[in-house]
């Protein structure tokens, strides 16, 4: 099975997209994934949710800006190597 | 990497040395380096490798100072002043390509860390590839510490390292390639393309154990390497799925594969449940016991599960 680096490469940057365009209060908010309902007891224990909370909001917040590049980059390349 | 920054007038000479390194790296995998060096290797972490590059590279210069030599037809190595000159240069380049080389690597990781997997000698690779192969005689499987730290693998033999999943990856495409000509069906980028699948499959992998163990707030040791560490152990069952294959025949394969799906897998179960399941002594001491126990030993479970299916997709299609 064909498997090179560069399929990987376009399977990571899809899947960082996909988390990235998640919007806060459109969609996140409504089905109850948002920042302000993450926060359970103290302590211990966060629970799955919680963390897969954590996980999409800090993914949001630290790729936003070196998406814009490498998006730019990929749409470049692409129009010009096809 | 770094024999990429010689000078371009001792090209040949090294690309001369390249080759006989690659054979005796991927042809001694039963054997590990030589003892007193590997102890200076580790042990002298101050100098941060440049003891370590020092003595790969005298080899080299003692042969090739020895091969113009005898180009030149004189006993004595630098009579010619134009080559003494050029050799200066070239190891003056060669060392600011070798100091650039070391500051960009030990800015992304940690070269003390990626050291102590590759402190291994010969007896531990030997009992560590029998373990891998037969570990039900095996009593103890619990990681000895000292004084907080891990002990190096040369100390303890069931401590993860990397120099038997590198050298079995190199092995395991070499072998790719061997079983591929035999039914002729070689051709140089089949090579590649295996050993960027492989490879695909290892960093899926450890990306997904990485989300499962921070998802389920598993707070153990295993860093990114020991989790590469225990990926890579399977390509020893590959290679011996695929040598049996082409020795005996499709039957041999799938025997061969049961065998070592059973091992490998009862190695993961019981390597990874003394790491994942005894960190839940320091963890949450109160609520939420019951279900964490069982959790956690989902993720070793299907962390052992998928080990054949990956071993059995990567290498059914070599063995016809």
């Amino acid at each position: 099975m064909g498997f090179t680096l560069y399929t990987l490469l376009q399977a990571a940057i899809l899947c960082v997209n996909s988390v990235a365009v998640l919007h806060e209060e459109r969609f996140l908010s409504r089905i109850g994934w948002g920042v302000d309902q993450g926060v359970g007891g103290f302590g211990d224990e966060p629970g799955i949710k919680a963390q897969l909370m954590n996980l999409i909001r800090s993914v949001r917040t630290v790729m936003r800006v070196p998406l814009i590049a490498v998006n730019s980059v990929c749409i470049v390349l692409l129009l010009l190597f096809g | 990497m770094s024999l990429f920054y010689f000078g371009s007038s001792r090209q040949q000479q090294f690309e001369m040395d390249l080759p006989h390194q690659g054979y005796r790296a991927s042809k001694q995998r039963g054997r590990g380096p030589p003892t007193g060096g590997e102890s200076m290797l580790f042990d002298d972490t101050s100098t941060s490798g440049m003891s370590t590059q020092g003595s790969y590279y005298t080899p080299g210069y003692n042969m090739a100072g020895t091969s113009t030599g005898m180009q030149g037809g004189v006993n004595n190595l630098f009579a010619d002043p134009m080559a003494n000159a050029a050799v200066m240069y070239g190891s003056s380049l060669a060392n600011q390509g070798k100091d650039m080389v070391n500051k960009e690597i030990s800015r992304y990781m940690s070269v003390n860390k990626l050291k102590y997997f590759f402190a291994v000698d010969t007896r531990y690779v030997l009992k560590k590839l029998m373990i891998l192969m037969f570990p039900y005689t095996h009593q103890d499987w619990e990681v000895r510490y000292h004084r907080d730290t891990p002990l190096t693998p040369k100390q303890d033999v069931n401590a993860p390292d990397l120099y038997i999943p590198a050298m079995a990856f190199i092995t395991y495409i070499l072998l790719a390639g061997m079983a591929l000509g035999i039914q002729k069906r070689f051709s140089p980028e089949v090579l590649g393309l295996c050993a960027s699948t492989a490879l695909g499959w290892m960093v899926i992998e450890v990306l997904v154990m990485l989300l499962g163990l921070y998802l389920l707030t598993v707070h153990s040791d295993l860093s990114t390497f020991d989790l590469l560490a225990y990926s890579g152990y399977k390509y020893v069952g590959m290679i011996f799925s695929v040598l049996c294959g082409l020795l005996f025949g499709s039957d041999g394969y799938f025997v061969a594969l049961a065998w070592s799906s059973c091992a490998l897998m009862f190695f993961i179960v019981r390597s990874l449940k003394m790491k994942i399941l005894t960190s839940l002594a320091s963890d949450s001491m109160s609520t939420g016991s019951g279900a964490k126990p069982q959790v956690r030993m989902y993720i070793t479970v299907a962390t052992a599960i998928f080990q054949p299916l990956i071993i059995y997709w990567l290498t059914s299609h070599l063995v016809r």
